[in-house]
């Protein structure tokens, strides 16, 4: 990692460079939520100008440019009674700007999850190779509990990363792509002040976090905790629409889609995102539903994001952007979900009222 | 004009030398397709019952014939294009390097569409994939096999494994229940495994006409007829699940040791590769942990059985 600081206009410089020759995403504000907060979302930019560098967070997350929703995982075509397999792991370079420290975590767990193990996935690999990531740093919201994960820091994945501090940007520079882009602009060693002024901002971020989620243990928890009433408390809410599996930043359940062409000459093996919230998620042909009710397949998520499982060398998956929580149209926020597990007097009525002995 | 200096360099994984600088990622999936399927030529189609069909098939190509081999217990993606693929375990033997053989239930959109295929079609098939049997581990040991219904169907790779190595075995014991005599799959072999390879055999039904000269009832009555040795005994038991628990608690009651007894469990899949999460057991993947798993890891699997 080599650390450079460059001023804020010669940085807007360096970004248009970048998107005039890159066909490159970043935040924009798209719409106004019903509280009045502005909504953001990666979309295409053509300059500095459309890139809003002091948004919130996106509502959707940056997975989306390695995962779509829907991904052509192969093509058949047909000819006589024969058929020919065609499969091309195409990808286009993409450069990505702003992503935040907990989106840029997330997609190292990507990594980890898919590319490790057996089985490595090369539709993944080959977006991620072709991406340009720059990471910014930010004030977390109100509902942010990324800290509690340790994901409010980055120190891999990204080739760039700049930290906001006053009239410059402080450059973690970790690719020598990057490297070799910037030397075309003016950037300096960080003075002993610019490294007080980075320290200060990172202090700043860490105690601004209004929320805390006590994750110590929690795969234990949840394996003691696996009859809880809480699941039945949470899983009566939950309307099975998965929105948080869509727009978190490290749901990567999926499901295979074959489909004929309309002329009959071909057909398409789709990749399509699917969350193990829908209703369907473990049903075998017979019609046998593996997960039945709204509670077994709320827990299975929460298993899954703060549990993890042995392809990812059982780390949580979550990285507490809270994205869910706040998409969540039932109001299902995952803080209060442990903490019902944790049988935190304050939040837990269950435990309260229907065991005594639990306090 | 935009200034091309800056245009990231487009890196191609279709580009063999870049595909292979990635650690251990041409090599396995040479061996171990992951997205590409071996096609394979629909060779003979046997039907067993009106839901159950054997279909018989032969990797076209001759290299590829050679490099897939698999082990009793693995399963393998089946995927006929345009429609969908399916996890079906093999019920061939592993030692047939020229033919492999499917038992498939008419049971969802993809098998449907499998009931109207011809011999000479092709298919695809990805794999294999999971763990299987520890078929070197039970030498020396009595065997129990038990099926229900289409859990004969896994239970057929163990059983010509046991007749070609027979004499690595003691005694083995199959014991089979269906609903009905007619969905008795495989009868037409019964005489072979009792004859040849001296398997004892017992068979049950939940409902018979009075033509049924067997037993009737649930396949635990069979336990009456079988003495076992518990200490130096492994079981094998495939069903839907419904009949694990009953069946796996009988046994722990005779004495096997929980780490001798296998299940094969079943879940939705669309990988194989433990990547899509639909297989999912407790935080176990039946894809890659399974589908074999002993009854100790079962146990300890939340909402496995």
């Amino acid at each position: 990692m080599i650390y450079r600081v460059i001023s804020k206009p010669e940085f807007r410089s360096f970004i248009d460079a970048l998107v005039q020759a890159n066909s490159s995403f970043g935040p924009r504000r798209v719409d106004t939520a019903a509280n009045g907060d502005p909504v953001y979302q990666f979309m295409p930019v053509g300059s500095a100008d459309d890139i809003e560098f002091d948004y919130t967070t996106t509502a959707s997350s940056a997975k989306h440019f390695f995962l779509p929703f829907s991904e052509e995982l192969s093509r058949f075509c047909f000819h006589e009674r024969d058929w020919e397999q065609k499969i091309s792991y195409e990808a286009q370079p993409v450069v990505l700007i702003g992503l935040r420290a907990c989106d840029i975590s997330a997609l190292n767990i990507l990594d980890d999850v898919l590319l490790k193990g057996n089985y490595p996935s090369p539709y993944y690999l080959a977006k991620r190779k072709n991406t340009f990531v720059i990471g910014m740093d930010h004030l977390p919201l109100p509902g942010c509990f990324c800290k509690s994960l340790a994901h409010h820091t980055v120190s891999t994945g990204f080739n760039l990363f700049c930290s906001d501090i006053g009239e410059k940007y402080y450059l973690s520079i970790n690719s020598s792509k990057a490297f070799n882009y910037l030397k075309d602009f003016q950037t300096e060693e960080p003075s002993y002040e610019d490294n007080c002024l980075l320290t200060e901002r990172r202090k700043l971020i860490s105690r601004s976090f209004q929320t805390e989620v006590d994750v110590t243990s929690l795969p234990s928890i949840l394996d003691i905790e696996f009859d809880s009433p809480v699941w039945e408390k949470w899983g009566t809410k939950c309307l099975n629409c998965g929105t948080c599996a869509m727009v978190c930043p490290s749901c990567y359940c999926y499901s295979v889609e074959e489909r004929f062409d309309i002329d009959l000459k071909g057909a398409s093996r789709n990749r399509k995102l699917y969350s193990c919230n829908l209703v369907d998620f473990a049903v075998v042909a017979g019609g046998h539903n593996f997960r039945p009710k709204n509670g077994d397949r709320l827990k299975y998520r929460y298993y899954h994001q703060h549990r993890g499982f042995a392809e990812n060398g059982n780390q949580q998956i979550c990285v507490g952007c809270n994205r869910c929580g706040r998409a969540c149209l039932a109001g299902i926020n995952p803080r209060d979900v442990i903490n019902d597990l944790r049988m935190e007097k304050d939040s837990c009525m269950i435990c309260v009222s229907q065991s005594p002995g639990r306090t | 004009m935009h200034d091309m200096r800056f245009a990231i360099p487009r890196q191609d994984l279709n580009r063999e030398a870049f595909a292979s600088s990635v650690p251990d990622f041409n090599r396995k999936s040479e061996i171990m397709k992951t997205d590409t399927g071996y096609k394979c030529r629909i060779t003979n189609i046997i039907s067993l019952t009106d839901q159950e069909m054997l279909f018989q098939l032969r990797i076209a190509d001759p290299r590829e014939r050679s490099i897939f081999r698999f082990k009793p217990g693995q399963f393998l993606m089946l995927e006929l294009p345009g429609y969908g693929d399916v996890p079906i375990s093999i019920s061939s033997s592993n030692s047939n390097h020229e033919f492999i053989e499917l038992c498939i239930r008419n049971a969802g959109h993809v098998t449907s569409a499998l009931f109207r295929t011809e011999p000479g079609m092709h298919v695809a098939i990805r794999g294999p994939f999971g763990s299987s049997f520890p078929m070197d581990e039970m030498a020396g040991h009595h065997v129990l096999l038990i099926a229900g219904g289409l859990g004969i169907a896994p239970l057929r790779a163990p059983l010509f494994w046991i007749n070609e190595h027979r004499d690595r075995f003691r005694e083995v014991h199959l014991l089979y229940g269906a609903r009905e005599p007619s969905q008795l799959l495989f009868s037409y072999q019964f005489e072979e495994w009792k004859a040849i390879s001296h398997i004892q055999l017992h068979t049950i039904v939940e409902q018979a006409g009075p033509e049924w000269k067997g037993e009737t009832g649930m396949i635990t009555r069979l336990f009456d007829n079988v003495s076992i040795e518990a200490q130096n005994t492994y079981a094998i038991v495939c069903g839907p699940p419904v009949m694990f628990k009953f069946v796996c608690s009988h046994l722990d009651r005779l004495g096997i040791p929980m780490n001798r007894m296998f299940v094969s469990l079943e879940r939705r899949m669309h990988c194989g590769m433990g990547k899509c999460c639909r297989c999912m057991v407790g935080s176990t993947f039946t894809c890659i942990d399974g589908p074999v798993f002993d009854y100790w890891s079962v146990m300890n699997l939340k909402e496995a059985i």
